[in-house]
């Protein structure tokens, strides 16, 4: 298959993984009795759930920022939007089960005292709407914003800026009660999924396999992205995009196209997101969070494609046992990890890895090629351009 | 806690200044209302309303009026003098200076003070005298403010007297209005009512506007009425100009905070072109120096209170500033000409510093207090306008007026001017680059800092206090031009008054993500701001 030569073998080895996971977590989760060594318990689950959404997150930042340099402040309101359309199919499949036992108005809605259900909330008591939303809503933003914004040449901070006043606006939006969307609470209380009781192992194992293969498949639609020619595009674009232009290429269309799918990626996270945690507030669109993913990406090296998968993966674990230790220490070693990421490690942990096996392997060649000719055209062969 | 500091203060302030210059021109009037308690005669009564209208003091007309009207009591017990209520079989009592409710008492234990003709005439002919006579221009207009609200008919013939031999101009005319006020409710002529009408057309505050109104809806004649509805439609139009100026004056007021809390940014961002994402961590290590400030004067000298603004000032700028001028030395000039990697850096210093501060003064809201020259309101035209918010108008532009100056008259202004254009050939002609970059941050961050000590007066001083400004400040530098201190100015004080008119349409956070969104499609049609900086190395 042409894809696997192009795609090399760590991302083979990366989406093997994935899958593995997603069959043996579930299996160890329900199958193993809980007393066996290999039992993982239920809590554990949907926490790494958690995680490989967030990885799907981090990799869609990273299509937009690795490869075409559009580093976004705002894909937490993409991620957000794919989990208040989950959310809003969720809260319709509560039904007369609510506090309140309306068999149509979600609780916040008959707390409001409205009447009927406002029109966008209309259609959502379907399934296949619901996931057509959460694909299409945060699509449509990003083709919208990225419209705008790539046809007037806003780039660089400027771009970053904006898209964080984006994020920022949302999370004011949605934290109005009128809105609709539960306001400062956000849509919680779920109870079923697909008819499936939310809370159940089971129901929580299907949902991490499918956020595992969500996962694998895009990782294998971003290697299958960049490694094209529009990925060439891409990269073009990323480091001389006015060379591009002058070529005869339109970056605008270039950039578009990636961010309008990063944010696709970004809200089928959410929307896989949400019934693991089992709440979406408007806290999600806070600027604080969408800086979060880039780190991520940041920390295993962005453009690398595993990296901020393994980056996503890294943080969220260490976040996870440090805010369980010293929850005041957190903040310190995110803050940390920032500086040190920017300042000592700027091409991620992957990246590094990358790096320094291209110079060892040039400085080898270049060894070889001296005791082959002593004197000669004993040129380095340049490793292979970052 | 802050309010009742101030409150306490003033109370001070009072008793050493106010109470013993009183006590000098004449004894308490409270102390001469309470003689009417206890069994006396009418001639008694009469004296005590003679020795009330010597008091000169216009804070007695309360007790007046209610033995006029019968409402004055004392209490069996301790002969203790009240206005009452009739509610029940209780009376509701107040006091009899203040109107202040001081509570329900039985019947049977209140007597009241007995009245007759004679007594009411002398009532009518002291409060006339009393308050419309007094010597002091202040005194009277107070007096008339007070009749004007009160509309009583019966005070037509003394505010008649009054006029006739009033020489300020000021006080005649709201004496003037205060007859109109009490001509309205009254039963004289229609005519008469109609050119009152027009008095309190003149007038046109909210409260003519109530009485019009009333007056509108009870009168039969159509002249007056038709006086009344031409008087109402200049009211409204007067209280709608009033109401814009209002906005414009919160307009002014949000954009100089905005204007603060930008400025430092339009340095570091605008100038320089560093993205400090810790940059309202600076303003709120500002605010937090106020705080510690103000903490040592009440532990160390509670006397130099009202400086404290002043000993934080330079404080502020000094902390922030070093705070600022080691992260340029530490981080940022290694990040020079990698703005993503500037920003993601700046970020991890902002929640360092924001945990740090939390870690040090707790996660909840410090007190920072007002001093005496920040508090308070007083009134222009039909708009309140708060003492604080007016100093911090001033003081923005002042720091504006003083940072222009330091970029435009100053050696080092000059060298951060030239390293900007052209580092290079500023280098080649001698100047310290790497020495220019570091001023230059540490200016921006103290300039901030500044900035933490103006906005520690109104917003609440928590660790969050930088992240509800960062957004907001990259905006305005964004919008009014990067590089550019005017385009700064403009910017933010277009976006405060954009903000505060689109509130009453749309509500305070739909407002402001309307603004949001037009600033984004402001980018758009402008990416480079309001004021774009025009030359070779704008792209560069």
């Amino acid at each position: 298959m042409l894809l696997a030569r192009f795609l090399g073998p760590r991302v083979w080895i990366l989406v093997a993984v994935i899958l593995a996971a997603a069959i043996l977590v579930p299996l160890a989760n329900l199958a193993l009795p809980p007393d066996h060594a290999l039992h993982v318990p239920s809590y554990l689950v949907p926490l790494w759930g958690k995680y490989v959404c967030y990885a799907l997150l981090a990799l869609s930042l990273d299509l937009v920022w690795g490869y075409v340099g559009i580093l976004s402040l705002g894909h937490g309101a993409f991620f957000a939007l794919g989990g208040y359309a989950m959310g809003m199919y969720l809260m319709r499949q509560i039904g007369s089960r609510g506090v309140y036992g309306n068999p149509v108005l979600p609780d916040f809605m008959v707390f409001l005292n409205w009447k009927e259900l406002p029109w966008y909330w209309l259609g959502f008591d379907q399934f296949w709407f619901a996931c057509l939303m959460v694909v299409l809503v945060p699509g449509l933003l990003a083709f919208v914003f990225g419209f705008f914004a790539f046809r007037s040449r806003v780039t660089g901070v400027y771009l970053s800026i904006i898209t964080q006043a984006m994020t920022y606006a949302l999370l004011l939006a949605f934290f109005r009660n009128d809105m609709g969307f539960g306001g400062n609470n956000g849509l919680t209380d779920f109870k079923d999924i697909l008819g499936f009781p939310i809370q159940a192992a089971s129901t929580r194992a299907g949902l991490f396999a499918a956020s595992c293969i969500a996962l694998a498949i895009a990782v294998l639609l971003v290697g299958w992205i960049t490694r094209s020619k529009l990925g060439k595009l891409m990269i073009a674009v990323r480091d001389a995009e006015s060379r591009t232009r002058f070529i005869g290429w339109r970056p605008q269309y270039v950039k578009l196209f990636a961010f309008t799918v990063s944010g696709i990626m970004a809200g089928i996270a959410g929307a896989l997101y949400v019934p693991q945690v089992g709440i979406i507030n408007p806290g999600e669109f806070a600027p604080v969070n969408s800086i979060e993913v880039v780190v991520w990406a940041a920390v295993g090296g962005r453009g690398t494609l595993i990296g901020p998968v393994i980056g996503a993966l890294l943080v969220n674990y260490g976040k996870t046992v440090f805010t369980a230790a010293a929850p005041e220490f957190w903040l310190f070693m995110l803050g940390g990890l920032f500086v040190f990421v920017t300042l000592v490690l700027p091409r991620g942990i992957v990246g590094t890895i990358d790096h320094g096996w291209d110079a060892l392997r040039s400085i080898r060649r270049a060894k070889d090629a001296e005791k082959d000719e002593s004197g000669g055209d004993a040129q380095a062969v340049p490793g292979p351009a970052e | 806690m802050n309010r009742s500091i101030r409150w306490l203060l003033a109370g001070l302030a009072f008793v050493l200044f106010v109470a013993p210059a009183v006590a000098q021109q004449a004894a308490d009037p409270a102390a001469i209302v309470q003689k009417f308690g206890g069994k006396q005669s009418y001639d008694d009564t009469e004296a005590v309303i003679s020795e009330l209208a010597r008091t000169g003091d216009a804070n007695v007309a309360r007790a007046l009026r209610a033995l006029r009207d019968g409402d004055l009591y004392w209490r069996e017990s301790d002969e203790a003098v009240f206005i009452g209520k009739r509610k029940g079989d209780d009376y509701e009592i107040f006091d009899p200076m203040t109107g202040e409710a001081a509570g329900t008492v039985p019947r049977g234990e209140m007597q009241k003070v007995r009245v007759k003709n004679s007594i009411r005439n002398a009532v009518t002919t002291a409060l006339g005298s009393l308050t419309l006579g007094a010597d002091s221009a202040a005194q009277r207009m107070r007096a008339a403010e007070t009749l004007f609200s009160e509309a009583d008919p019966e005070m037509i013939e003394p505010l008649d007297a009054a006029i006739a031999s009033e020489e300020d101009a000021g006080v005649k005319a709201r004496m003037e209005e205060a007859r109109a006020s009490a001509v309205l409710v009254s039963d004289r002529p229609a005519e008469e009512k109609a050119a009152a009408a027009k008095i309190l057309a003149n007038r046109a505050d909210r409260e003519s506007l109530t009485m019009l109104t009333r007056f509108a809806g009870a009168t039969d004649d159509p002249v007056a009425k038709q006086a009344a509805e031409a008087a109402i439609v200049a009211i409204q139009n007067n209280i709608a100009f009033w109401n814009q100026m209002q906005n414009v004056w919160y307009g002014l007021s949000l954009g100089s905070v905005l204007l603060l809390a930008a400025i430092g940014l339009a340095i570091t961002f605008g100038v320089m072109g560093v993205i400090n994402m810790a940059h309202g961590e600076m303003v709120m290590i500002g605010a937090y120096t106020t705080y510690v400030v103000q903490e040592f004067i009440r532990t160390n000298a509670p006397g130099l209170f009202e400086y404290s603004l002043f000993i934080a000032l330079p404080l502020a700028f000094l902390v922030a500033g070093a705070v600022g001028l080691v992260m340029e030395r530490g981080l940022i000039r290694f990040l020079y000409g990698r703005p993503l990697e500037t920003l993601l850096a700046t970020f991890g210093v902002s929640l360092i510093l924001q945990q740090a501060v939390r870690t040090i003064f707790g996660p909840s809201n410090r007190e920072v207090g007002n001093p005496d020259f920040m508090s308070g309101a007083f009134d222009l035209g039909l708009m309140s306008v708060n003492w604080n918010r007016l100093w911090i108008i001033v003081f923005a532009l002042v720091v504006f007026a003083a940072l222009l100056a330091v970029l435009n008259k100053t050696p080092l202004g000059l060298q951060m001017r030239a390293v900007t254009q052209n580092r290079k050939m500023a280098a080649a002609m001698g100047i310290r680059t790497p020495w220019v970059d570091a001023m230059t941050f540490a200016l921006g961050s103290g300039i901030a800092g500044i900035a933490g000590v103006a906005l520690s007066q109104i917003d609440n001083v928590s660790p969050n206090l930088g992240q509800g400004y960062i957004i907001d400040s990259f905006m305005v530098v964004v919008f009014g031009g990067v590089g550019n201190l005017w385009g700064t100015l403009v910017g933010a004080m277009t976006l405060g008054i954009v903000n505060k008119f689109l509130e009453p349409f749309a509500g305070a956070v739909l407002g402001k993500i309307v603004v949001l969104v037009l600033i984004i499609l402001f980018i758009q049609k402008r990416p480079r701001g309001l004021f774009a900086q025009k030359g070779r190395f704008v792209e560069a």
